[in-house]
C-alpha cells in the first residue's frame, strides 16, 4: 500500500521532469547559437547587405552627400562600367590564374612532402619543426620576406644568382611580365604547403596498415600502393586540407599587396588589389563594392562545393 | 655493401626528406639570420650565408635606444594594440564559437545544417570586401580606429573555425557521459558546464591558439580600420616601415622575428596536439 503510493509519487515526478526536459531540450541549442548568430549577422550579414546596396550607388567618399543615392535607372551603372573595363577583366584573369596555381602546385607538393614524411625513422621532431617553420610567418611577413629576395638591385636572388654566374645583369624579377605572377605564386605555396601536409601526413599515419599488406601480398609495387590505397583513401584528408586553404586563400591578398601591390601596369593586379585601391586611394566605394561582390560570390560559390564535399565525409563516419 | 635493399632506401628517403624541408625552411632561416646580423653583411654580393657575429643592433633601434633612428616607427603601441585586439577576440570567439559547436555536435535541431553551411560560408567572405563596408559603417558608429571596433570583427571572423573544430571534439566525447547526466537530473546546461566542456578543453586550447594567431597576423582588414598609432597593430605598423624607411631591411627583419614569438611559443607548445587537434577534430566526427 505505502510502497505503492511512493512508486506512483516518483512516477509521477519524474514524468513532470521529462516533460520540462524536452520542452528546455528545443530551446537550448537555439540559446547556444544565438550569441554567434547575432555576432555574424552585425559584422558579417548586415555589412555585406550594406556593401551590395552600396555597389548600386555611385557612391564617391568625398562627395558623400551627392553620391550616396540609389536610383533605379542608374543602378547598375557600376556594374556595366567593370564588364567595360579591361584592368578588372585582367585582375579577374589573374586571380583565377594565381588561385588555379597556387592551390594545385601546393597541393601536388603537400602530397609528396607527406609521403616522404611518413617514411621517415630518424629525428622526426626536428623534421616536424623544420615544417612548421614558415606556419610561424604571418602573410604579411610572407610578402615582405619574397619582395626582399626578388628585390631588382638587393635580392638575395639575383646576388646568388651573381655570385654563381648565371646572371649578368639584375633581373627585375617582380616587374617583368610572367616573373611578377610566378614569385607572388611561390610566395603563397611556400605558406601553404607546411598545413596541407601536416593534414595528410596525419592522414596517412591513420591508415588501417592491414590494407598495405594485402597490397603487399598481391605484389603491388609502392607506385601502385600509393596510386591504389594511400591516394583514394586520403580523399577526405584532402578536402580537409582544401577546405582549410580555401578559408584562408584570401589572405593571398597581403602577400600581393606588399609584394607589387597589383602593378606595375596592373601586371599582377588581382581582383582584391584593385578593388581595395578604387575604394581606399580613389574613394571610389559604389564601384570597388561591384567588384568586391563579384569576388565575394566566386568565393562562396567555390568554398560551397568544397563544404558539400565536406559535409558528405563529415555524416559518413 | 652489406646494406640491404630496404635498408638503402630508407637512408635515401630520409636525407631526402630532410634535405626537401631544410629548402623550405631556408627563407624563414635568412630572415632569422638577417635581424641579428651586422649591418655591413646585410644585402652584400656575393651573399654572406652565416652570420660572423651575433648583434642587437636591429632591435634596440627599432625600440628607440639607437638616438640615429629613434623616432618613427612606435613599435610599443603596435605591439600593445595587436596583444589587446588578438585576447580580447580570442577569448569571445572561442567562448561562442564553443557554444555554437555544442550546439551542432550534440542536437538535431530545425535548419541545423543549413545554420551550420551559413556559418561556415561567413568565413569566405574575403577580407577586401567586408573592409568597405564595415569602413563606411564603424565610421558612422564612431568604432574607427578603435581596438574595440577590430576586435569586434575578427571574433566573427573567427567563430566559423572556432565552431567548426569544436563540433569535432565535442564528437569525440562519447554522448553516453551526456545520457548518464540527464538521467541524475543534470539540466541540459549543467551537462554542458560540468560534464563536456572540460573534456573539451584541449579543444578549446587549441582553437585559442588559431584565433589568437589568426588575429594578431591580420593585415587586410587592420589596415583600412586602423590609421593611428592608438590603434594599429603589428602587421599595418610593419607596412609602414616600408614607406619610412625603404633600405633598412635588417630592421624590417627584426621587427619579422619580434612579430613570431607568439607563433613560435604555440608552435612549440602544442606541435603533436595541433596535427591531431586539425584533423581528428574534424574527420572523425
Amino acid at each position: 500500500m505505502t510502497n505503492a503510493k511512493i512508486v506512483s509519487a516518483t512516477s509521477r515526478a519524474s514524468t513532470t521532469r521529462q516533460t520540462s526536459f524536452h520542452s528546455s531540450q528545443k530551446y537550448f541549442p537555439f540559446f547556444l547559437i544565438a550569441p554567434t548568430l547575432l555576432v555574424i549577422g552585425f559584422v558579417i550579414i548586415y555589412p555585406m547587405l550594406y556593401s551590395i546596396y552600396v555597389s548600386f550607388t555611385p557612391f564617391h567618399l568625398l562627395r558623400p552627400e551627392k553620391t550616396f543615392v540609389f536610383a533605379m535607372d542608374t543602378m547598375f551603372r557600376n556594374y556595366v562600367r567593370l564588364w567595360g573595363d579591361d584592368v578588372f577583366w585582367g585582375a579577374l584573369l589573374n586571380t583565377v590564374i594565381f588561385l588555379a596555381a597556387s592551390v594545385n602546385i601546393s597541393y601536388v607538393l603537400a602530397l609528396a612532402v607527406s609521403q616522404l614524411l611518413a617514411r621517415v625513422t630518424w629525428g622526426q621532431s626536428l623534421m616536424r619543426t623544420l615544417l612548421m617553420v614558415p606556419m610561424m610567418f604571418a602573410p604579411v611577413l610572407v610578402g615582405f620576406q619574397f619582395a626582399w629576395f626578388f628585390n631588382a638591385t638587393v635580392g638575395l636572388v639575383n646576388n646568388g644568382l651573381f655570385s654563381l654566374g648565371l646572371l649578368t645583369e639584375p633581373k627585375a624579377w617582380l616587374v617583368d611580365e610572367p616573373t611578377g605572377m610566378m614569385a607572388i605564386i611561390i610566395a603563397s605555396i611556400w605558406m601553404n604547403v607546411p598545413v596541407m601536409s601536416i593534414i595528410l601526413l596525419a592522414g596517412t599515419l591513420s591508415l588501417p596498415r592491414d590494407v598495405y599488406e594485402a597490397a603487399l601480398v598481391d605484389g603491388a609495387s609502392s607506385w601502385q600502393q600509393f596510386k591504389h590505397v594511400t591516394f583514394p583513401l586520403l580523399q577526405p584528408f584532402t578536402i580537409i586540407a582544401l577546405t582549410v586553404l580555401s578559408l584562408d586563400i584570401a589572405r593571398a591578398y597581403d602577400i600581393v599587396r606588399i609584394m607589387t601591390d597589383g602593378g606595375p601596369a596592373h601586371r599582377t593586379e588581382m581582383i582584391w588589389t584593385y578593388a581595395g585601391r578604387l575604394a581606399i586611394r580613389n574613394s571610389q566605394f559604389g564601384l570597388a563594392s561591384a567588384m568586391s561582390m563579384v569576388g565575394v560570390v566566386l568565393g562562396v560559390l567555390f568554398t560551397l562545393y568544397l563544404f558539400r564535399q565536406l559535409m558528405k565525409t563529415r555524416e559518413a563516419y | 655493401m652489406g646494406l640491404s635493399k630496404r635498408r638503402r632506401k630508407e637512408i635515401f628517403y630520409n636525407i631526402l626528406a630532410f634535405v626537401v624541408l631544410f629548402m623550405g625552411a631556408l627563407p624563414a632561416i635568412w630572415i632569422i639570420f638577417t635581424a641579428f646580423r651586422p649591418g655591413n653583411e646585410v644585402n652584400v654580393s656575393p651573399p654572406v650565408w652565416i652570420p660572423q657575429k651575433i648583434t642587437f643592433d636591429a632591435f634596440l633601434s627599432l625600440f628607440g635606444f639607437n638616438p640615429e633612428i629613434a623616432a618613427g616607427v612606435p613599435v610599443w603601441n603596435y605591439m600593445w594594440n595587436s596583444s589587446r585586439v588578438a585576447v580580447l577576440s580570442t577569448v569571445f570567439s572561442v567562448s561562442l564559437g564553443t557554444m555554437a559547436g555544442y550546439a551542432f555536435s550534440r542536437f538535431k535541431f530545425r535548419w541545423s545544417s543549413t545554420i551550420f553551411l551559413l556559418i561556415m560560408l561567413s568565413r569566405s567572405v574575403p577580407g577586401v570586401a567586408l573592409s568597405l563596408p564595415l569602413f563606411l559603417l564603424m565610421r558612422k558608429y564612431g568604432l574607427i580606429d578603435t581596438v574595440q571596433g577590430l576586435a569586434f570583427v575578427y571574433v566573427a571572423i573567427n567563430i566559423p573555425f572556432t565552431a567548426w573544430l569544436m563540433d569535432g571534439f565535442f564528437r569525440q566525447i562519447p554522448r553516453e557521459l551526456d545520457e548518464a547526466a540527464y538521467i541524475d537530473g543534470c539540466s541540459h546546461w549543467s551537462a554542458f558546464w560540468r560534464i563536456d566542456l572540460p573534456l573539451a578543453l584541449p579543444g578549446m586550447a587549441a582553437a585559442s591558439i588559431f584565433a589568437f594567431l589568426a588575429a594578431w597576423n591580420e593585415y587586410q582588414i587592420a589596415s583600412i580600420m586602423t590609421k593611428t598609432p592608438a590603434a594599429k597593430t603589428f602587421p599595418v605598423g610593419l607596412y609602414d616601415f616600408t614607406s619610412q624607411f625603404t633600405v633598412d631591411w635588417r630592421g624590417m627583419a627584426a621587427m619579422s622575428v619580434l612579430m613570431m614569438v607568439p607563433a613560435v611559443i604555440f608552435v612549440i607548445l602544442t606541435q603533436r596536439s595541433m596535427v591531431q587537434g586539425l584533423t581528428f577534430g574534424a574527420i572523425k566526427g
